[in-house]
């Protein structure tokens, strides 16, 4: 996994506005619901402080008057009474709608959020299976991973809540702003000048916090980049009794870990304190410089009009302004939390977007594969399946012309390079009749597995032409193809289910006898039946219960079930042990019979009976012939065949 | 579990200890602010004075003090965090280490029971959330409680009875919100597998994507995924409206106690009723009142938010715990043996079988005696118990029944080490280290000069190609030996045995990748120059066996027969099999299977 690339925080401009376009192209009526509903509730959530305001000033007035020696009696209607209750009134209105609305916009958001996730998977998975194979080849499988978990996870705590907070914050920050002038404007300024501070520190502890925190991620990469290789070479280390060494090795990646995680997380625990306790700073100086200004009678610049000279009025405008503040710190606190949180998701939203916008295997194939029966000397196309199969040519009259499937593939002059600058195939032409047996032998990267890529145009070739049964495969739409190549790779692969599922892979509507049927031809049929639940067993985490010759059987009978007239085995049977190979080879060549395979395999056994067999090198074919032909060239595969050379 | 882990704490004590220390402080600080403030705002209104003299204080001396507590509240603050942070990444450190130490005396028993990757998570991961869980319990859950509690003392000081309204509500809202984490939190611990299923899923999907496309199979995979994906879309819906009332609820609490302390308050101050004896209600108190009353509902809510992450990362705790008490399931027995006579080797009536509990041995009533010096070789299908039989002998396993000799003496007499540096594995499923060739060598021996890691190599027909790379025996391995080929990794690890000087080398299918003629040239300096060295070699192909002294045939955890190349070609069933499968076409030749060893996956290794 590129870790030190993903550190980056860095969003193209637009995400944001990509972000909200797709949340509100899904849900148009919900979002616009749910936005009005956030944008009410910050201001409701500020208003009150006016109208606290307010019963402090008539409490104040009414202490006064007591103080003045005044009878002073509670009303509900009349007098201090009656203002405070309506004040109150009017506060309770505004708190009951400020939490209906608050808990519709939650509830709705959740559902938005999860939503939304659901979506942009289906998009990102749906787009990823129609990539080329190229982009798969080009990013590691941590890489790609890390969109659907890393990425998928800091847009949600994007969405579903840094954003709305954002935004409710700084509603309620303009809001309370306009508030502390209608009060005051001279603690207003004030206020702002403690804003600049708190911004000034949490940039720099933050940034510090921040810095740290990716010197900690680099550790916590070392750390565990140690840990997996000790924990993978356990047994090693126990047959060299290396334990005392491991240990003091590990000493040092995990005390500089440490030490990295100690400083990055010290910074991060003390900002909170220091932001607060500046709000506490604040709220001392304003009610200090506050207490002067009713003290010295100063003259107020306000909306309200309300000014210090009178020592009650004063108190009730310092005790609004003070509430007023406390929520204004609070409330840019959250802004500068949330801004980098948002930053965050936003850098993982570009990056998913950039999968989404990756671009779709091109495919301008006409041709396709379709059931024929024999009539009359002609094909018809069927329906049902027929066990026969036949190319439908689309033809410039705009009838149809049918090609019966036959296997028969020619490869000329064929060129090809992964990248521009570096070709790895050199001239190559060969052909394979229908039922041929053509093998590749060579060194690694020497080109084998390339050859099969192109074949089922997993790339596609620059130069030269490949011809299946007479139609260039570029014609040929690229499912249809590939559903007329079955494949074998080294790399076994098989998928969460049952292992009958993972047999009917190669063909979904095989029945269950066609798939013990396939299984006994590939030979897997013996291990099956003496797993605990036999072909219903459960294969998890790519069948890790079984053995790695399991699972090529396992693979080996997926194809068989498939039926395909061309099949290309890549190392098929490069793990299953030389006894039980032996027992696997009959079902082997009764699987090749009648089909075209291409094979590449280490086994002599496999290869020698080839019809042809092409030695690569380098990218080219150095040797061609069948296996007495080549014995008797003494060359490459000569040597090789006789073990006197090695190749790495 | 939890007296486990705390053992871990170790030197990190003290900061554990200064935290919540810090912490109180820091809260009785925040919590006496507001009855300093109101005795500013009282001054304001009584006092005419800036600066007191003669007793009563001025606002200039109430600011000040204010300042200086704000001052020490955040100097506690701060320090409180620092230590927090301190112990808890110093327990996290020394977690790692506990466990990482408890894994290097585990035995391969123990190994087999974790599997690797589920080690490294618990080293990882889950490390990192008890981590999270610690710093959260030292400095919020200590906070939280002590906030609740000096905020209600403060409130009735000031407030009078008044304060019972605080009392009145924490009750509920405490309740509900626990209510609504009990239920959400089982709901969340489904969640969270199905939601590890999909991303595998996933994961599956893009290993397998040749697999895929080749079966033309995008469409299938489509929606499968999306069935999956609405599944978790609607569960999590479900589990996350469900702590989306935690909001609202908490709302509605807070905007109930603002209402009923300003409305109440309010009313006892107009209609001047006594709240307590001696306190008399002002409308800065009453403000003031509204802040305690913050206070308390915000430490409520987050108590009951970290108590949902800590009770989610109960299950990390105990992944930990199960590898911290782990016993080592072999051990050095008291006053063991230390030298290692000879190099000969005798199974005496073995069985054996990995688990207790297993039904069906491993090995089955083996009986054999190999002399020291001898040669033997060893072949069988998969399953047939190879692997088992050897691993026997450095005592990597005990045997279930009967007894393993090396040089005459029972294994288990034998100290560990003294037992392993006599008898060289080189196992089946190899591993390299990152580090240099030469770093790698000194496995076998941290004192060999160049000299001796020369000649190691040169039988291990390893020297010619380690001087072919431009660093030559300082080139830098990289992690898992990607950069070299399965051939020559396998030829390193072989030299690396070798430079312990056994007196039994094992090599367990350990020149697969190796051609024969470089097979072949491995042996005969083996036979040269160790001649002393007993040899056991496992091997598939039989060309590999066949000019050891005796060549036993394994089948079923059963020796099937022993006997020379020759012996064994005439009167047994397996080897012939096996021999003329490798070497249909007459001539003894074997595979080509050097071409591709490099992305060769290694065969399961516990057959």
């Amino acid at each position: 996994m590129n870790k030190n690339a993903r550190g980056k925080l860095k969003a193209p401009k637009g995400t944001m506005l990509r972000t909200l376009k797709a949340l509100f192209h899904f849900y148009p009526f919900l979002m616009t619901f749910t936005l009005i509903l956030i944008l009410v509730n910050a201001v409701i959530s500020a208003i009150p402080a006016y109208f606290m305001g307010n019963i402090y000033k008539q409490l104040e007035f009414a202490e006064e008057a007591i103080k003045a020696g005044q009878t002073v009696v509670w009303s509900w209607v009349d007098g201090y009474g009656g203002e405070i209750t309506k004040s109150m009134l009017t506060l309770i209105g505004l708190y009951m709608i400020s939490v209906i609305a608050g808990a519709v916009d939650k509830q709705l958001m959740a559902v938005i959020t999860q939503g939304f996730l659901k979506k942009m998977r289906g998009l990102m998975f749906n787009g990823m299976q129609d990539l080329p194979i190229k982009y798969f080849d080009t990013h590691t499988h941590g890489e790609i991973m890390s969109y659907y978990t890393n990425d998928i996870d800091t847009l949600r705590q994007m969405i579903s809540q840094s954003l709305p907070q954002l935004l409710t914050s700084v509603v309620m920050v303009i809001t309370l702003f306009g508030l502390m002038l209608y009060y005051s404007l001279w603690l207003t300024l004030i206020c702002l000048a403690a804003v600049a501070v708190i911004l000034i520190v949490t940039k720099v502890v933050g940034g510090g916090a921040g810095k740290y925190f990716l010197a900690q991620q680099r550790a916590v990469a070392k750390t565990e980049g140690y840990i997996e290789e000790m924990m993978n070479g356990q047994k090693v280390v126990k047959v060299f009794c290396h334990e005392k060494e491991a240990k003091a090795d590990f000493d040092k990646v995990n005390e500089n870990l440490f030490v990295q995680a100690n400083r990055a997380n010290r910074y991060a625990n003390m900002l909170m304190p220091i932001l607060g306790n500046i709000g506490h700073v604040l709220y001392v100086i304003i009610a200090l410089v506050g207490g002067v200004f009713i003290l010295n009678k100063v003259h107020n610049v306000s909306i309200s009009g309300e000014g210090f000279v009178t020592v009650a009025g004063g108190i009730a405008v310092l005790l609004s302004f003070l509430q007023a503040t406390r929520q204004f710190t609070n409330n840019i606190n959250q802004v500068s939390n949330q801004v980098n949180s948002v930053v965050m998701g936003l850098a993982g939203a570009a990056r998913l977007f950039a999968l989404i916008d990756e671009k779709p295997e091109e495919d301008f194939g006409s041709v396709t594969l379709v059931n024929v029966k024999e009539e009359n000397g002609k094909l018809i196309e069927c329906e049902h399946r027929t066990e026969e199969w036949a190319w439908k040519k689309p033809l410039a009259d705009g009838t149809t012309q049918l090609i019966r499937l036959a296997g028969d593939i020619r490869i000329s002059d064929m060129d090809f390079g992964y990248v521009p600058e570096k070709t790895v195939l050199h001239n190559i032409s060969l052909f394979a009749h229908p039922g041929q047996k053509i093998a590749f032998v060579g060194a690694t990267g020497a080109g084998k597995t390339t050859v099969t890529n192109l074949l089922n145009r997993f790339y596609d070739i620059k130069q030269g032409t490949i011809l299946y049964d007479g139609i260039n495969i570029s014609e040929i739409k690229k499912g249809e193809l590939r559903r007329s190549i079955g494949m074998v790779l080294q790399d076994t692969n098989l998928f969460t289910g049952s292992v009958i599922d993972n047999i009917r892979y190669g063909r979904t509507d095989a029945t269950d006898e066609e798939c013990v049927e396939a299984a006994k031809l590939a030979g897997a049929d013996d291990f099956i039946t003496r797993l605990p639940e036999g072909y219903n067993t459960m294969l998890h985490q790519n069948g890790a219960n079984l053995s790695q010759g399991q699972r090529q059987l396992l693979s080996i009978a997926r194809a068989a079930v498939a039926d395909p007239p061309v099949m290309v085995l890549d190392e098929a049977t490069s793990s299953i042990d030389t006894r039980t190979e032996a027992i696997v080879q009959a079902g082997m060549d009764k699987l090749m019979e009648g089909r075209t395979v291409f094979v590449i395999a280490h086994r002599l056994s496999t290869v020698k009976n080839s019809d042809a067999i092409m030695v690569l090198e380098h990218g080219r074919i150095i040797e061609r012939g069948n296996h007495e032909q080549l014995i008797a060239q003494k060359g490459q595969y000569y040597m090789l065949y006789t073990g006197a050379f090695e190749l790495e | 579990m939890i007296k486990t882990l705390m053992k871990s704490i170790g030197e990190y004590k003290v900061s554990s200890i200064l935290s919540p220390v810090f912490v109180s402080f820091e809260v009785i600080l925040e919590c006496l602010l507001p009855l300093v403030i109101t005795k500013l705002v009282e001054s304001i209104k009584s006092g005419i004075v800036i600066w007191g003299t003669d007793g009563t204080l001025g606002i200039g001396q109430y600011g000040l003090i204010l300042i200086a507590m704000s001052l020490a509240s955040l100097a506690c603050g701060a320090l409180a965090g620092a230590f927090c942070a301190k112990a808890a990444a110093g327990f996290a450190k020394n977690l790692r280490r506990d466990l990482f130490y408890r894994v290097q005396e585990f035995s391969f028993e123990n190994i087999d029971k974790f599997s690797t990757s589920s080690l490294v998570t618990r080293m990882t991961t889950d490390v990192m959330n008890v981590q999270l869980s610690y710093m959260m319990i030292i400095r919020t859950a200590i906070r939280c409680p002590l906030m609740i509690i000096f905020s209600v003392i403060m409130a009735f000081v000031m407030g009078g009875n008044l304060a019972f309204i605080f009392i009145a509500v924490i009750f509920p809202l405490g309740a509900l919100l626990f209510l609504i984490l009990i239920k959400a939190l089982p709901l969340f611990h489904r969640l969270f597998p199905k939601y590890d299923a999909l991303n595998e899923s996933i994961q599956e999907n893009v290993k397998g994507i040749r697999v895929v496309k080749s079966y033309n199979r995008e469409e299938f995979e489509k929606q499968k995924f999306d069935r999956a994906s609405s599944e978790l879309q609607r569960n999590f819906t479900k589990a996350e409206r469900l702590l989306a009332w935690n909001n609202p609820i908490m709302n509605f609490f807070f905007y109930g106690v603002l209402s009923a302390v300003l409305f109440i308050g309010s009313y006892l101050i107009l209609s001047r009723t006594p709240v307590g004896e001696g306190v008399t209600l002002t409308s800065e108190k009453i403000s003031q009142l509204i802040v305690y009353g913050m206070q308390v509902l915000m430490s409520l809510m987050m108590f009951s938010m970290i108590f949902s992450m800590i009770a989610m990362s109960i299950e990390s705790a105990r992944r930990i715990t199960e590898v911290l008490k782990e016993e080592s399931t072999l051990h050095s027995p008291e006053n063991a043996l230390t030298t290692v006579k000879d190099g000969s080797v005798d199974f005496e009536n073995v069985d054996f079988k990995y688990s207790r509990t297993a039904e069906k041995n491993v090995l089955e009533n083996i009986n054999l005696h190999i002399r020291s010096g001898e040669t033997i070789g060893i072949i069988g299908g998969t399953g047939s118990s190879k692997t088992s039989l050897v691993n026997l002998i450095s005592r990597l396993y005990d045997v279930t029944e009967g007894c393993v000799k090396v040089g005459g003496e029972d294994v288990r007499a034998y100290d560990l080490e003294a037992l392993r540096n006599q008898v060289a594995v080189v196992l089946q499923k190899n591993e390299l280290f990152s580090g240099t060739i030469k770093e790698n060598l000194r496995w076998g021996n941290p004192e060999a000069t160049d000299e001796e890691l020369v000649e190691a190599c040169k039988l291990a027909q390893a020297d010619e190609f380690i001087r072919g790379f431009p660093d030559g025996y300082d080139t830098y391995i990289e992690q898992g030996g990607t950069n070299v080929s399965g051939g020559q990794k396998q030829r390193l690890c072989i030299a690396r045995a070798l430079l312990k000087k056994p007196k039994i080398l094992i090599l367990d299918d350990s020149t697969s990748a190796v051609d024969t003629h470089t097979d072949a040239l491995i042996r005969k300096a083996f036979k040269e120059y160790i001649p002393s060295t007993t040899k056991i070699i496992i091997a598939q192909r039989t060309s590999s066996v066949e000019d050891a002294d005796r060549i036993i045939i394994m089948n079923n955890g059963k020796i099937d027969a022993v006997g020379s190349h020759e012996q064994l070609l005439h009167n047994n069933k397996i080897y012939t099999e096996v021999y003329l499968t490798q070497n249909k076409g007459g001539k003894a030749i074997s595979s080509l299977s050097e071409m591709t060893q490099t992305d060769k996956k290694e065969g399961d290794d516990n057959e």
